[in-house]
């Protein structure tokens, strides 16, 4: 008893070869699609690793980008079937490759699950890494003469402008760490020396924040230092005043741009899954269509075509069969070893 | 002596038809694409309107729409008249409308080249645009609370940080204005007050540029206020300081900006030019080719095609003459003082019968 059986004659089956040979090119297309959103994932990832210390994960765009390039072969070659499945002379060719093909794409389907499956689970791993790299960003953002990290400024500059934000959590983790270099700092001067002996650590420590944190849309003149002081500015409350610096933290900033871009990617991985899923279904129509042709030579003759050749359970307990003799083979018979000694 | 003469046979004259129809259909997005590229550029202007006094600059991207989308429609009907010169019955309907189509469209890729050097033209008036605009703009700086500059002082900032440059010419036209609202200035400090009065308009002018001047790649943190004074600072040097501000001017960072734009924009509405003249020239040889095919009457047989029937000088002279007999149509022959009831003799031989005996005259009765 087949599953799911469906009649087709010579139009029905014209009529699927060319649908199913249309939804194979649209299935490379979602393959070129994802290998570049891979790429561009790829690509953001390292633009902001000087944020996540070097440590980030390029797992899910190299698999992405992997992904998309085996969508891409499997569908031009599913195409390629497509197309020569109506002439029975080229058909021909194909057809013992057919039931590996659709292992295959059994595999890939599973692979596609997987991914789709870390695109959501690794945005916890970016989020702790964010954390972890801004906080040591803010730290090293004073030392421009040290090689490797002369660019952490402009780097924390340029994503604090981009991003709209301030800080790790908020603004107030730049009045925890010395941020401006000691090359900068007049040590003759007594209100320095004052400041840099009360600390434990003998940091240079003040309410203030770099310019990169100031908001462009606040009406007034952007107020950088003594920012917990309100005597220090004239119509100054730092409890109500909004609109002065950025109020977001970073690394919430930095997370909600990733966590955006790997949802959206592994929405349109289930979507490919499925797509995929259509392709086979379809195929496997089609060659079962092809293959249980009465009169091979006479085109115009109905056929079957099926999704699987016995039920569901049938085919399971089939499966598990045959894999139950794969592993018996390599069991020796005992009693062939009795019959040879004699 | 036709112009160019070349011989076509009717497969040659039937793959320049299949030829020019894919080349049509090609022109149809290049039209779509001019239309896009003067879209693109109202975008632009318009994202910058505040940043710019009034100043005639719309014509350029308005001249690009317009040209863009005639080229659409131009085209299209062009690649369904070469799709139908294959048939020479579908052809026929067309013969009448193809001269006149030839000659609109000649007249048309004017047009396209104008728009193209207009796209070169634009430039002094934007810096003018530009230079009176940008002052205004750090003028206003302040008046956050001015309806209509609410704005002002974010789009200063933001173009500032974006386009990594400091004030109209550089920094120091921060020095000349007052950029800080008298709403955030302390009227009872007296250091405030003595500021105000040294200077002849009454503003506070000090030595200090907004936040979004700050350049990025600086080692140090930027230095804002006091920026001339160098014993404000430790280890400073204003003159030779060259990373703490944006040394470049804004108005020639747009300027650069918009000139990148515009020649690229001109260098895509030159080509897609030659590329018309040279569709139109395919279709001037088909045309004159089917033309002469059906003046000869073998539709399979070779015929010539050509740019003009007779040289430049004789086809420039052919149609001067048609204009001026156009024009002398409503004009009064002035021969007989403008008396056109005076009977002139006629100076062609009658022809009086098959004898060719002139009629006796009837003597009138007196």
């Amino acid at each position: 008893m087949p599953f799911m059986p469906v009649k087709f004659n010579l139009q029905k089956r014209v009529k699927l070869a060319q649908g199913l040979w249309m939804i194979y090119w649209l299935s490379v297309i979602v393959g070129i699609l994802l290998f570049s959103l891979g790429i561009f994932f790829k690509i953001e990832l390292r633009k902001r690793s000087e944020m996540m210390d070097n440590n980030e994960s390029h797992l899910v765009p190299n698999l992405l980008i992997l992904v998309g390039l085996l969508a891409c072969g499997v569908n031009a070659f599913g195409g390629k079937v497509c197309h020569d499945s109506l002439d029975p002379i080229k058909f021909a060719k194909w057809k013992p490759m057919l039931k590996p093909f659709l292992l295959l794409c059994c595999g890939f389907n599973a692979l596609l699950l997987l991914t789709a499956l870390l695109c959501f689970l690794m945005q916890f791993a970016v989020y702790l890494t964010l954390a972890e790299g801004l906080k040591n960003s803010i730290k090293f953002y004073k030392d421009t003469d040290t090689p490797g990290r002369c660019f952490m400024k402009r780097t924390l500059d340029l994503t604090q402008i981009e991003f709209r934000c301030c800080g790790n959590n908020n603004f107030r983790d730049w009045f925890e760490v010395q941020w401006i270099s000691n090359r900068y700092l007049d040590m003759s001067n007594d209100l320095v020396k004052d400041r840099v002996l009360s600390n434990v650590e003998g940091k240079y420590l003040m309410d203030s924040v770099p310019f990169s944190c100031c908001n462009p849309g606040s009406p007034r003149p952007c107020i950088q230092h003594h920012l917990t002081n309100n005597s220090a500015h004239y119509d100054y409350d730092h409890r109500i005043e909004e609109l002065n610096i950025w109020t977001r933290g970073c690394r919430e900033a930095l997370f909600s741009y990733f966590s955006s871009m790997m949802t959206s990617i592994g929405v349109l991985i289930i979507a490919t899954i499925i797509l995929e899923s259509v392709d086979m279904a379809g195929l496997k129509y089609l060659t079962t269509a092809l293959e249980t042709m009465e009169d091979p030579e006479n085109p115009e003759c109905e056929s079957d075509g099926w999704l699987l050749e016995k039920g569901v359970k049938e085919t399971f307990g089939d499966l598990l069969a045959k894999l139950k003799t794969l592993g018996k083979t390599n069991q020796v018979v005992e009693g062939g070893d009795s019959v040879s000694i004699l | 002596m036709a112009v160019l003469r070349l011989k076509f046979t009717k497969n040659e004259r039937d793959k320049l038809a299949q030829v020019l129809w894919i080349l049509n259909w090609i022109s149809v997005l290049t039209g779509i694409l001019l239309f896009s590229l003067g879209l693109f550029l109202k975008v632009e202007i318009n994202k910058r309107g505040e940043l710019m006094a009034e100043r005639d600059i719309q014509y350029v991207p308005n001249m690009l729409i317009a040209v863009g989308l005639i080229a659409c429609a131009i085209n299209f009907l062009g690649g369904k008249i070469c799709y139908d010169c294959v048939d020479t019955n579908k052809f026929l309907r067309w013969k009448l409308i193809m001269l006149p189509y030839i000659i609109c469209t000649f007249f048309f890729t004017f047009c396209v080249l104008v728009g193209a050097l207009m796209c070169y033209s634009m430039r002094g008036e934007l810096e003018e645009s530009l230079n009176l605009g940008l002052t205004e703009a750090i003028r206003f700086y302040k008046d956050t609370d001015t309806p209509g500059r609410c704005f002002l002082k974010r789009t200063v900032d933001m173009l500032q940080m974006e386009f990594h440059c400091c004030g109209n010419n550089g920094y120091k036209d921060w020095f000349q204005i007052q950029w800080i609202s008298n709403r955030y200035l302390d009227m009872s400090q007296k250091e405030v007050v003595d500021r105000l009065r040294s200077n002849v308009e009454g503003k506070y002018l000090m030595s200090g540029v907004p936040f979004s001047c700050c350049n990025l790649n600086s080692p140090r943190p930027c230095i804002q206020q006091h920026v001339t004074n160098n014993s404000a600072h430790f280890n400073y040097e204003h003159q030779t300081e060259a990373l703490n501000l944006w040394m470049r001017g804004c108005r020639e960072a747009l300027l650069e900006y918009y000139t990148h734009i515009m020649q690229s924009i001109g260098l895509t509405v030159l080509l897609t030019w030659l590329f018309e003249l040279s569709v139109l020239t395919g279709v001037r040889y088909l045309q004159t080719s089917l033309e002469n095919v059906l003046r000869q009457g073998d539709l399979n047989s070779e015929s010539d095609g050509w740019l003009l029937e007779n040289s430049f000088m004789e086809t420039a002279r052919t149609n001067l003459n048609i204009i001026k007999c156009l024009g002398k149509g409503n004009q009064i022959d002035t021969a007989n003082n403008g008396d056109p009831n005076i009977n002139v003799p006629s100076t062609s031989k009658a022809h009086y019968g098959p004898d060719n005996v002139p009629l006796k005259e009837i003597p009138e009765a007196s």
